[in-house]
């Protein structure tokens, strides 16, 4: 079981599940839905919080709160070359 | 709010960076107020325009994300949606037409709640640009409500969307999800009861039920966007890309964050200097004028002094506060504020402190009262109560003379160890004692505070766009407004209090004084200090000083503390007048005095090395501040927090002089 906190900048991935309820509700809300995918953009400098692209814009969070999201990484995802 | 001329109510709701308020500025211009919502600190705009002779009467709610509020904002939106009281005629749901995919979440709930709406797809341009094209006829239909394209920055589509207002119906369409709400919530019986529900019941049962809706509403959502809107695959957002890998750099990103912050001190410290000596010589000509036109007397002298000198005190601080919201307006309006919360989350957080309390903290070692204002940006109740508490700590330009003038007592004759200066060693260390004592302070608050508001950093990164100048010129005003009427009032009130403790004695005890002066020739100086002893402020000193006796403070010192409660620096002045020295603006015969000055009994100098320190260590800690106080108040609708700083500073401030004098002696 993979969480969003682990994934590398450029990776993309589809959301699977939440282990936090209420942060869950905060997520579906902010388009953060299960089946949808996302993109790890740029973490922070100081590796803290991350920066992810979902529903067409950019959201960021911190790194335990990504770590209450479920993810599978996209099989095709080779690291694209990192923004930063 | 329910005038007797038949009006319209429209309120204006919407996510976060839907450009509402710019949308709300254009359709209202000038004829806005700000005011706040009751019981919380969160600022309320409204306005009118007329079109076709109806009158339309406007509310820009707080952003929010959803109808089921997750902050105290986003409650007062859902809240002022709802009320009866308001009660809102039409819905103008705001959607930013370049990521139509969540703004559409809050636009089903709100048409659920079948009122009369009307969809605007806001910032169209953008979506333009971006190669996105919508079917507006195809979303009327679904939606059942009128449609209008509106670029609110070039004012394009607005007599469109007053039409749409005037035209505004309640929809067909329910997008809730029906067969949830009959299995766990049987009891409400429309989607409007839901929401209102959440206010007042076991809310358990309705976080299960938003979480189906949500999921629910998605899915439709993801059907009318097959359907209405034709987007590219890859999304153009190449500029905000590019400016993001600057300014979240490891290097660059810090070094533009603290050249940002250097240019704001700059402005709000050296450049803010002009006009506020301008306030203040234009006051003081008024006082002067004001005094020798009006007839000599007690009323004269509560206008010059009581009043006049409260209100140049009050005005004095519009150029640091308009300086200071310019440019929070201008990082917030163009989306680099939440860049620089994001690079410093980290950091503040283990301070129990937010990336966004850099700003205000960096700009309290000018003033703590605009920086308390703009704690506003902080949405985290705690966070930023815990900002507003601890930044009065961080030593303000107004503490600089008192340090000036102590620290020129202890090192007189003493310049320097090699290239260091003894003075610029001790200034620089005060600053840093300031700054420790408020992250310490903010890491015991974040421990203690208790809050029923869950702390999260979900916090959409906007992309980057020009600022606003009408927003910010808006903002600027509103800012400056609630300044002076609000925190203004108490900060007057409190000033005409110390001009009567420090203008009145009991028993006529002036008039004896003057007759005295007559019979023996005194010198007006020597009067003057005579006066401020037999003064109500002059008793208070002296009553005092079996308190402040173990921090090596005497009577005098007492009456400067009672009276620096005006204003720091105020300090000098009454030390001034006490002393006899004459003018305050000329602080070297007052120097000579203090170190000239010897104990009446022991005859040793009063201000000795301990003295100075204790008393320096009194004002970097010590809540000498009417006008932060009443800022406080203002900022958190609430005595507590005000009291809470009083009570906590100058403890912290008592303690800390009564160890070092104690150490030193």
């Amino acid at each position: 079981m993979q969480t969003l906190d682990t994934l590398l900048p450029g990776q993309t991935a589809t959301i699977q599940e939440f282990t936090d309820d209420f942060l869950s509700l905060k997520f579906i809300e902010m388009g953060c839905l299960p089946g949808e995918k996302i993109k790890l953009s740029y973490i922070a400098p100081l590796g803290d919080p991350i920066a992810i692209e979902v529903s067409g814009y950019l959201l960021s969070l911190r790194k335990q709160e990504a770590a209450t999201i479920v993810v599978k990484v996209n099989p095709e995802n080779n690291v694209e070359s990192c923004v930063i | 709010m329910s005038s007797k001329v038949p009006h319209i109510s429209i309120a204006l709701i919407g996510n976060p960076n839907s450009g509402k308020s710019t949308l709300f500025n254009s359709l209202t211009g000038l004829n806005q107020k700000t005011g706040n919502y009751a019981g919380v600190t969160v600022d309320k705009h409204y306005g009118s325009y007329k079109f076709k002779g109806v009158d339309y009467k406007i509310t820009d709610l707080p952003g929010t994300y959803s109808l089921y509020p997750k902050s105290i904002d986003e409650e007062v939106a859902c809240k002022a949606l709802l009320s009866e009281k308001d009660s809102i005629d039409v819905a103008v749901i705001v959607l930013d037409s370049s990521n139509l995919k969540r703004h559409l979440l809050l636009a089903t709930q709100v048409i659920d709640l079948k009122k009369r709406c009307v969809l605007v797809l806001n910032m169209i341009d953008e979506a333009e640009k971006n190669k996105i094209v919508i079917y507006k006829e195809d979303l009327e239909k679904l939606f059942d409500v009128p449609v209008v394209q509106v670029n609110s920055r070039s004012k394009k589509g607005l007599n469109d969307l007053r039409e749409a207002i005037a035209a505004a119906k309640v929809s067909d369409t329910i997008f809730y999800d029906f067969e949830k709400q009959k299995q766990l919530l049987p009891s409400n019986d429309s989607y409007q009861r839901i929401i209102d529900s959440q206010f007042q019941e076991n809310k358990s049962k309705i976080k299960e039920f938003e979480l189906a809706d949500n999921i629910h509403r998605f899915a439709k959502i993801k059907y009318i966007i097959a359907k209405c809107v034709k987007q590219p695959e890859q999304l153009n957002k190449s500029i905000t890309q590019k400016l993001d890998a600057f300014f979240t750099h490891k290097f660059f990103g810090f070094g533009f964050f603290f050249l940002i912050l250097f240019i704001i001190f700059q402005f709000i410290f050296y450049l803010a200097e002009y006009p506020m000596t301008w306030i203040e010589e234009g006051f003081a000509q008024l006082m002067t004028v004001t005094a020798d036109t009006l007839p000599k007397g007690r009323l004269n002298d509560l206008i010059v002094n009581g009043i006049l000198a409260g209100l140049s005190g009050i005005v004095v601080f519009v150029p640091q506060i308009a300086l200071l919201f310019f440019f929070i307006a201008i990082l917030e309006d163009t989306g680099y504020m939440a860049r620089a919360s994001f690079i410093l989350d980290k950091v503040m957080r283990r301070f129990g402190l937010n990336g966004k309390s850099v700003i205000p903290m960096i700009s309290s070692v000018a003033c703590a009262v605009p920086s308390i204002m703009s704690t506003r940006t902080i949405t985290n109740w705690k966070d930023r109560i815990i900002t507003i508490l601890v930044t009065p700590l961080i030593s303000c330009s107004a503490r600089l003379p008192v340090y000036t003038l102590l620290i020129s007592i202890m090192f007189v004759g003493k310049k320097s160890i090699g290239i260091f200066n003894y003075q610029g060693m001790v200034l620089m260390g005060l600053y840093i004692l300031g700054f420790s004592a408020a992250l310490l302070a903010a890491l015991v608050l974040k421990y203690v505070l208790k809050t029923t508001e869950k702390s999260f950093f979900i916090m959409e990164l906007p992309v980057y766009r020009k600022p606003q100048w009408q927003t910010v010129i808006m903002l600027v005003f509103g800012k400056v407004k609630v300044f002076l009427f609000d925190a203004g009032k108490i900060i007057l009130a409190i000033s005409i209090v110390l001009w009567f403790l420090t203008s009145h004695a009991p028993n006529n005890d002036f008039e004896k004084l003057e007759k005295i002066a007559i019979l023996n020739n005194t010198s007006g100086q020597n009067l003057n200090s005579q006066k401020l002893e037999a003064s109500y402020a002059g008793i208070l000193g002296k009553k005092i000083e079996p308190v402040i006796k173990p921090l090596g403070f005497d009577w005098k010192i007492g009456i400067a503390l009672i009276t620096s409660f005006a204003a720091r620096e105020v300090f000098v002045g009454t030390m001034a007048t006490i002393y006899s020295s004459g003018d305050s603006d000329n602080t070297e015969t007052l120097r000579e005095k203090l170190v000239a000055e010897k104990n009446f009994e022991t005859h040793e100098p009063v201000y000795t090395k301990a003295v100075c320190w204790s008393l320096l260590i009194f004002y970097v800690f010590a809540m000498q501040c009417m006008s932060t106080l009443a800022t406080t108040y203002r900022e958190t609708k609430h005595w507590k927090w005000p009291a809470i700083q009083l009570v906590f500073m100058t403890g912290l401030a008592y303690l800390s002089s009564f160890l070092v004098y104690n150490f030193l002696s």
